[in-house]
């Protein structure tokens, strides 16, 4: 009777928040990486060739919204503003007129035609971290090559639990044959030699961010769909479920209300290893020039950059810092999570 | 001397102290049974005397022969563990290790006790099997764990133990995974080698039968405290302590209204069958069928309460799924007129037909709450209700179980099952099933994961509510007291079979039948 005491009463998924609060390493993980991400979705703003805000000539401009001409800030071309060009510099410069560029004033596309060195540039003040062969920033490349592999990430993880969660879930409730007849589908289908299965998609049709998404989501819901299915099950015979089919509950019901959110647990512990596999996933296939078109800043392609320019070690030592960062904090997050959920601790908790 | 002597043993857990300052002791050729309920540190203050728990903090003296165990070094500790105190468990299926025979796990300890060649340790190990009663146990030796019953695991465990010849035996619970008929034969057996070799026995236990049938000396532990202690024939005559009276009077009494007359519900030859794989080529395309439930027919009257009784494995609880229609069965079971073959009346069915099921922990959501598990057949067979009426006949319920907190009902509503006691669930399990206001209620083992004392309040809670609102029990247990205090009939269940079924008097009084009798000749008549 003592347990009642509690003044407040709160439902699992709080406790196990908690839990995960309680864990340091992985709790500022979680808060580093969300930093991260939501730094590199204002990466235009952050890190791009175009000024955020321009007065010329008594006018205010918004480059980093609007195509200007050259000519509206006298130069010769009808062609886009290059604002590195220093004669447009020199036009900022000028009495009455100034221009606030970004943080970082490259995008991962844009050239530096003017440079002071030849590509790929060390480290320096123009480019802290220097640029890779073609003369882009590696800042710029990093950042978005950063953004680009977590919302890839994200997407296949999406992917993959919806149908991991699906699949594993019809198998595990209905049993019996169903099962038996989806997990020899599930077999055949794992058995593809997906490297395999990539290389030649990537021939047969030209490589994008979506191709790749799908691809990869759909040779990677297997593992899900089996702890989701165990998990379906083992709870499917428990007493609280005997007890809803003994009121009379609706199958939907008796999976949507009383299975599924007790299943849950395997999948969200194996999110951020998901989330680093898929990472691990796009770089691979990028450096091995599998992956997305040239122009993107994948990780991958600048660390096939940096293997073919070993002397320019900036290039695949940064590279390689943001991935062990990312990886590092993905795993940090997913260990937490697994010992917030370890259901030993649940029981623990509970007593 | 005292074979083991124990003074002021605090345990802690981190912060937690779970044993506060117990003191017993223990001679040669004795029998000290350790009485308490689940969480009252009777476990850990036995497998403290072994240093068996790493994460405790062991404070206070425990001298074995004279030495100090909390001093030992590890190696001294290895000597004393297995091979002069010997430990048995309370599960032997999972306490023996299923991928090595019975046979490796018991020359092992005696090589590594006795430094014995590999022959010798066989032969040894087979006299150890025979010696505790295992027939053929010169083939038995090669056996697995799994092919072997439940009784002739727990002697296999008690082989190894006393292998080596211990002289003090630490018994956590060793029959409360056993059926009574072998239970007694395990004490028995435990008895005799404690008369042929002068072996100390520490029983660890919950159950009083067993005390007063086995022990010379008993000492009961709440919440951690030794409470009290003395020679068991007088402390369970003559108990001192409040908690000591408690547990002692916990035995249910019989408080239960006399049934209607007329038929409420009937069964037909119930009878399920699950299927088995067959071995060999031929499983590959059919299955063979293992009988849980041979046809059973009876019948119930309205407030009339029919005990089940079996051990694990008589079918019993098949038998009480079947009757809910949560397996499939043959047969016919009719409540007035309607049967589960009329889709029709499914629903009606399922609100006039109700379950408790045994463990209170998972028969409960854990995500929901309890306005929303309680609540939940309101929403499906009473979908009109607005959601004050549905709030209302909540609270209503659960005052019927009499579940509340400082006089109230609503805080507790919106809590989650793990936020309450082993008994509290149960209650709240109860009030779900009443709420549909059924007409006959399966209780499958109510009580049996319960500790005593709360059991005896939950069977009081089960008669007072049939007695209120005329209801049908079906109670299905293995626990005979729990019969003598419910029961209007009794159909007694073994091997999948109803041997023997009747008024509770005449069951009591005149069974016919020696497993019956077996069943009720283990707890003393109150």
């Amino acid at each position: 009777m003592t347990e009642t005491r509690k003044a407040t009463s709160q439902n699992p998924t709080r406790r196990a928040w908690q839990r995960f609060r309680a864990n340091r390493v992985g709790y500022w993980s979680l808060v580093l990486f969300s930093l991260l991400f939501a730094l590199s979705l204002a990466a235009e703003v952050l890190s791009n060739d175009k000024p955020l805000l321009v007065r010329y000539a008594g006018q205010w401009y918004f480059p980093i919204v609007q195509n200007l001409p050259e000519t509206t800030f006298g130069g010769d071309f009808d062609s886009d503003t290059d604002y590195h060009d220093p004669f447009i510099r020199a036009q900022f410069e000028k009495a009455g007129n100034f221009a606030i560029f970004p943080l970082n004033p490259y995008h991962h596309r844009s050239i530096n035609y003017f440079a002071n060195s030849p590509s790929p540039a060390a480290p320096d003040s123009d480019n802290l971290l220097g640029t890779d062969d073609r003369g882009r920033d590696m800042i710029a490349r990093l950042l978005y090559g950063f953004r680009l592999s977590v919302c890839f990430a994200l997407l296949v993880c999406g992917l993959t639990t919806l149908m991991g969660l699906c699949y594993g879930a019809i198998q595990g409730f209905f049993a019996g044959w169903t099962d038996i007849t989806m997990e020899r589908g599930a077999e055949i289908w794992g058995a593809m030699p997906t490297l395999y299965m990539l290389i030649i998609f990537s021939a047969l049709f030209s490589p994008s961010f979506w191709l790749l998404v799908l691809l990869i989501a759909a040779f990677g819901w297997l593992g899900i769909a089996a702890y989701v299915r165990a998990e379906f099950l083992r709870n499917r015979t428990l007493d609280y479920v005997r007890a809803a089919r003994a009121l009379g509950q609706s199958k939907r019901k008796i999976i949507f209300r009383h299975i599924l959110p007790n299943s849950l647990t395997p999948v969200v512990t194996l999110l951020p290893f998901e989330m680093a596999g898929a990472i691990g996933a796009l770089t691979s296939l990028d450096f091995l020039g599998l992956g997305m078109p040239p122009d993107t800043p994948g990780l991958g392609a600048l660390l096939a950059q940096g293997k073919d320019n070993l002397d320019a070690w900036w290039i695949s030592l940064s590279t390689i810092g943001v991935l062990v960062l990312t990886l590092l904090l993905l795993v940090l997050i997913g260990d937490a999570l697994r010992d917030a959920l370890d259901p030993r601790k649940v029981v623990e908790d509970a007593q | 001397m005292n074979l083991l002597e124990v003074r002021d043993l605090s345990i802690h857990f981190g912060t937690r102290q779970v044993v506060n300052k117990a003191s017993f002791s223990l001679a040669a050729g004795e029998k000290l049974a350790l009485v308490g309920e689940s969480g009252s540190g009777k476990t850990v203050t036995a497998m403290s005397c072994l240093r068996l728990l790493e994460s405790a903090r062991l404070e206070g003296s425990i001298q074995f022969e004279g030495r100090e165990v909390l001093n030992m070094q590890a190696r001294e500790l290895q000597q004393v563990r297995g091979g002069e105190i010997a430990v048995i468990f309370q599960e032997p299926m999972t306490a023996l290790n299923p991928v090595l025979t019975i046979g490796r796990q018991i020359i092992e300890t005696l090589q590594l006790h006795k430094g014995l060649n590999a022959r010798d340790a066989r032969s040894a190990a087979i006299a150890a099997l025979e010696r505790v009663g295992i027939s053929e146990a010169a083939r038995r030796i090669d056996s697995y764990p799994h092919q072997l019953s439940g009784g002739q695991r727990q002697r296999a465990m008690i082989a190894m133990a006393l292998a080596c010849e211990p002289k003090l035996l630490i018994a956590d619970e060793p029959t409360t995974a056993l059926d009574v008929t072998i239970r007694h034969q395990i004490l028995d057996l435990l008895d005799e080698l404690r008369v042929e070799r002068g072996l100390a026995v520490l029983m660890i236990t919950h159950d009083l039968n067993l005390v007063r049938r086995f022990a010379d000396k008993v000492a009961v532990m709440e919440h951690g405290i030794l409470v009290e202690q003395g020679p068991a024939a007088a402390l369970m005559a003559d108990p001192q302590h409040p908690y000591t009276q408690k547990l002692v009077q916990s035995r249910p009494a019989r408080d239960v209204a006399e049934a209607a007359r007329g038929t409420l519900l009937s069964a037909e030859g119930i009878c399920v069958d699950y299927p088995v794989p067959i071995p060999g080529i031929r499983g590959w395309l059919r299955k063979g069928s293992f009988r849980a439930v041979a046809p059973a027919s009876f019948q119930l009257s309205p407030g009339e309460t029919l005990g089940v009784i079996g051990e694990s494995g008589s079918g019993k609880t098949s038998l009480a799924l079947a009757l809910l229609n949560l397996i499939p069965a043959t047969g016919t079971m009719r409540l007035g007129r309607d049967s589960w073959t009329d889709r029709k009346k499914e629903q009606s069915l399922r609100q006039r037909l109700q379950v408790v099921f045994q463990d209170p922990l998972s028969s409960l959501s854990p995500r929901l709450t309890i306005e929303q598990i309680v609540g939940e057949g309101l929403e499906i067979h009473f979908p009109k209700l607005t959601a004050a009426e549905r709030r209302n006949r909540i609270v209503a319920a659960l005052q019927d179980v009499s579940l509340q907190e400082a006089g109230r009902v609503e805080p507790l509503l919106a809590r989650y099952p793990h936020e309450f006691s082993g008994g509290q669930r149960q209650r709240i399990a109860i009030a779900r099933a009443l709420i549909l206001r059924p007409q006959v209620l399966v209780l499958d083992e109510p009580t049996s994961a319960l500790d005593v004392t709360i059991q005896q309040q939950v069977l009081k809670l089960l008669a007072d509510l049939q007695r209120r609102y005329r209801l049908a029990y079906i109670l299905v247990t293995h626990d005979i007291d729990v019969i003598r205090a419910m029961a209007h009939t009794v159909m007694v269940m073994k091997d999948s079979q109803v041997i023997e079924s009747g008024p509770l008097n005449e069951i009591l009084t005149a069974p016919r039948s020696a497993y019956t009798r077996t069943l009720i000749s283990s707890t003393a008549p109150a």
